[in-house]
C-alpha cells in the first residue's frame, strides 16, 4: 500500500484534495485487490484439503444426527422437547420458558431447560420481538457473552446471547441463550452479503462490544447498530473471518 | 478547516476517513504507555476535558478461541489460563467446571476445597498486582511495593502447592492435579493471617489518604443503572450498589458451605472501584480459613478421567466469579475430544464497555484513575 501513496503523492503534489482522494482511492483498491487475492488463496486451499475431509465425515456424522436432540439444528429439535419431558423438568426455568414460547409460536422452540440453564431457538426475523418481549415481561437485564458459532455443513452461523439478570434475585442463577441463526456464504463479504442480523444494542446495551467482535471474528453483520468496526483484529486484516471454520490455524 | 474527503468507492470495513478540527486534539495513548497496558486509548479532548475515547484493544489477542477448536479438553488447560497469568487458577475454573458436566464426573470434596483455597489466593495474588498498579497510576510508588512484595507470601504458598509461581495449570477436569504438601495446613493459615494484618495497614497509607481520595472520588461515576445497563461485572457492578456475586449468587463446588460476604459500596466512583477489590481480599482470607478448616484432612484429590475423555454432546455455559468478576466459559461440544466451539466470556471484555462512558466529561488527568479502577486487564479482554 505504501508503494501506491508514493507513486500517487508524486505525480500531483499541487491539489490537496483530489491527492487526498487519489490516496484514499489507492489504499480502498489496494485493501479490495489484497482482500480478493487472499478470498481465492483460501478458496483454493479449502476445496484441495477440506473437501475430502467433508464427504468422509458425513457418513459418520448422520447416526448423531437422530439420537442428539441437543444442537440447535431445527430439525433435530422437537425429539428433545418429548426427551426432557419425560424426565421431571424444572418448573420455575420452565414457566418463563413457556411465557415466550406462548407468545411467539411456531417461531421459537425450546432448545434446552435445566437447571438455571435454559434455550430458546429463535428466527431471525422475530429476534427483535422476542428480544424486545423479553426485555419488558421478564426481568433479564443484560447480556452476559454473546456466541458466534460457526456450522459450515448448515451452511449457517449461529449467535447465542447469553441474558442474564442483576436486579431480580429470584433470577439471578438463570442464564438465557436467546440463539438464532443466519445464513452463512461460501466466499464471505463481511457487511456486503447476507449474513446479516438485526442488532440487540437498543435492548441490550451490553451487547455493543460482542457484537462487534462477532463481526470480526465471524462476518455475521448487525444492521442498527452504530460502529461496526474492527475491535480486536488489525484494521487491514483481509482474510476470512478467522473464527470460521474454513479459516485454517496455521501449522495444523 | 479542513473539508471532508468522501471517499468514492465504498471503504472496505475497518478504514475510515476522519475528520480534523481546529479546536479538538485526538491523543492516543498507548499501546505502548505504561500506563494503558497492551491497550490503546483513542482520546479526544478540548483543553483539559475528554470529549470522546475509544478503546482499542486486540493488540495482545491470540485466538485462544480458535486455538482450543484444535486441542482436545486435556492440552486446552495451560493455554487457556493465559488471558491471566496472575488469576490463572479463576480463569480456568469455569472451564474445568464445564468439562466435568460434558465428561459427566464427581469431584472428591477434598478437591473442591482446594480449588476453593487455590481460587482464593489467585484471587489475593491478582488483587494485589492490580492494586500495585493501581498505585504506581496515581503517582504513589509506596503502594506499588507493598502490595508487590506482599504478593509474594502468597505466591510462595502457590508455589508450594502446584509447583509453579505463576502459571499453574492446576485445575483439571475431576479435581486438582496434585495434592497439597504435608505441613501445608499450618504454613497456609500462618502465611494468610500475617498477609491479612499486612493488608489492613493498606488503609493507612492508601484508602484514608486524602491525596487519594481526592484524586479518585466523584470521578468517573457509575450509577446503579447505568452499571445493571452497561452489563457490568464484579467490582465495577458492586462498587455501584449492585449485590452481585457469582460466590453467593450461584455458588460452585463449596461455595455455599462456606460463609462468604460480599462487599457492597454505593458511591460508584472510581475510589469505591478501588476500594472493592481490597475488601474482596479481607474477605479472601476469612474464605480460606474456613476453607482450611471444614476441609477433610485426607482423601482422594482427582477423579482419574480416561484418556482423551470426549464430551458428550451438548453445550454447556458455567461462571464463576475471578478477581475481576463474572468470567464465563460456553463450550459447545459434538462428541469429539475437542469442543466444537469455546467461548470465554471474560470481565475485562464486559467492563470495557464503561471505560468510553465513564471517560466523557472527564478531566484528562483523572483518565488513569478512572481507567485502572475498571479492573481491566487487556489480555484477558484481547484473549
Amino acid at each position: 500500500m505504501s508503494k501506491s501513496e508514493k507513486k500517487v503523492t508524486s505525480k500531483d503534489e499541487d491539489k490537496k484534495k483530489s491527492d487526498e482522494k487519489a490516496i484514499g482511492d489507492a489504499i480502498i483498491a489496494a485493501a479490495n485487490a489484497r482482500r480478493e487475492e487472499l478470498a481465492k488463496e483460501a478458496l483454493a486451499t479449502r476445496s484441495n484439503k477440506t473437501l475430502p475431509k467433508e464427504i468422509k465425515e458425513k457418513p459418520k456424522e448422520e447416526k448423531p444426527k437422530e439420537s442428539k436432540p441437543k444442537e440447535e439444528k431445527p430439525k433435530a429439535a422437537p425429539p428433545s422437547k418429548t426427551d426432557t419431558e419425560e424426565v421431571s423438568l424444572p418448573e420455575f426455568e420452565k414457566s418463563f420458558v413457556d411465557k415466550i414460547s406462548s407468545q411467539f409460536t411456531g417461531d421459537v422452540e425450546v432448545g434446552y431447560i435445566k437447571e438455571n440453564r435454559t434455550r430458546v431457538n429463535v428466527k431471525k426475523e422475530k429476534i427483535l420481538e422476542v428480544a424486545q418481549f423479553i426485555k419488558d415481561n421478564l426481568p433479564f437485564d443484560h447480556a452476559e457473552s454473546v456466541t458466534g458459532v460457526d456450522f459450515p455443513e448448515d451452511k449457517e452461523i449461529g449467535v447465542v446471547y447469553h441474558l442474564g439478570s442483576y436486579t431480580d434475585p429470584t433470577y439471578s442463577k438463570q442464564v438465557l441463550a436467546l440463539a438464532t441463526r443466519v445464513p452463512r456464504e461460501e466466499n464471505p463479504n463481511p457487511g456486503n452479503d447476507s449474513t446479516k442480523l438485526p442488532s440487540l444494542r437498543d435492548m441490550f446495551y451490553s451487547v455493543e462490544f460482542h457484537e462487534r467482535e462477532i463481526f470480526e471474528m465471524l462476518g455475521v453483520y448487525f444492521d442498527s447498530h452504530p460502529d461496526n468496526r474492527r475491535l480486536l483484529l488489525p484494521e487491514d486484516w483481509a482474510d476470512l473471518p478467522p473464527l470460521r471454520k474454513d479459516f485454517r490455524n496455521k501449522g495444523r | 478547516m479542513a473539508e471532508q474527503v468522501i471517499p468514492t468507492k465504498k471503504m472496505p470495513p475497518g478504514l475510515q476517513v476522519e475528520n480534523v478540527d481546529d479546536r479538538i486534539m485526538t491523543l492516543n495513548v498507548g499501546p505502548q504507555h505504561p500506563g494503558s497496558g497492551h491497550m490503546r486509548i483513542i482520546v479526544k479532548i478540548d483543553g483539559d476535558y475528554i470529549v470522546d475515547a475509544d478503546p482499542d484493544p486486540g493488540y495482545v489477542h491470540r485466538g485462544e478461541e480458535k486455538m482450543a477448536e484444535s486441542r482436545n479438553y486435556i492440552t486446552n488447560i495451560p493455554h487457556l489460563e493465559r488471558p491471566v497469568i496472575h488469576d490463572s487458577c479463576n480463569i480456568l475454573y469455569p472451564y474445568v467446571l464445564g468439562v466435568e458436566d460434558l465428561v459427566g464426573i464427581e469431584v472428591p470434596e477434598r478437591a473442591k476445597y482446594v480449588r476453593v483455597i487455590a481460587a482464593e489466593l489467585n484471587r489475593c495474588i491478582y488483587i494485589q498486582y492490580w492494586l500495585a498498579i493501581y498505585g504506581i497510576f496515581l503517582g504513589h510508588s509506596t503502594m506499588f511495593m507493598w502490595p508487590a512484595g506482599d504478593r509474594e507470601l502468597l505466591i510462595d504458598l502457590m508455589e508450594k502447592i502446584t509447583g509453579a509461581r505463576v502459571t499453574h495449570a492446576y485445575f483439571i477436569p475431576g479435581g486438582v492435579r496434585n495434592d497439597v504438601p504435608a505441613n501445608f495446613e499450618d504454613v497456609c493459615l500462618r502465611q494468610v493471617n500475617y498477609f491479612e494484618k499486612r493488608i489492613k495497614e493498606y488503609a493507612d497509607i492508601f484508602y484514608d489518604n486524602p491525596i487519594l481520595k481526592a484524586r479518585t472520588e466523584d470521578t468517573g461515576v457509575l450509577s446503579r443503572e447505568d452499571a445493571i445497563r452497561l452489563g457490568t461485572t464484579g467490582s465495577v457492578l458492586r462498587a455501584s450498589g449492585v449485590d452481585y456475586d457469582l460466590r453467593i449468587k450461584e455458588p460452585y463446588d463449596v461455595y455455599d458451605e462456606l460463609d462468604v460476604h460480599t462487599n457492597v459500596l454505593k458511591s460508584g466512583d472510581s475510589y469505591a472501584r478501588s476500594k472493592i477489590p481490597w475488601l474482596d481480599m479481607l474477605e479472601s482470607c476469612n474464605i480460606i480459613r474456613q476453607a482450611l478448616e471444614k476441609m477433610p484432612k485426607s482423601g482422594s484429590i482427582r477423579t482419574k478421567l480416561k484418556p482423551n475423555p470426549k464430551g458428550r454432546e451438548d453445550e454447556v455455559y458455567r461462571r464463576v466469579e475471578s478477581g475481576r468478576g463474572s468470567a464465563g466459559c460456553h463450550i459447545i461440544s459434538r462428541g469429539k475430544p475437542e469442543p466444537y466451539r469455546l467461548k470465554l466470556s471474560v470481565s475485562s471484555f464486559r467492563n470495557l464497555i464503561a471505560l468510553p462512558y465513564l471517560l466523557k466529561g472527564e478531566k484528562l488527568g483523572n483518565m488513569p484513575a478512572v481507567y485502572w479502577s475498571l479492573n481491566y486487564w487487556p489480555v484477558e479482554a484481547d484473549r
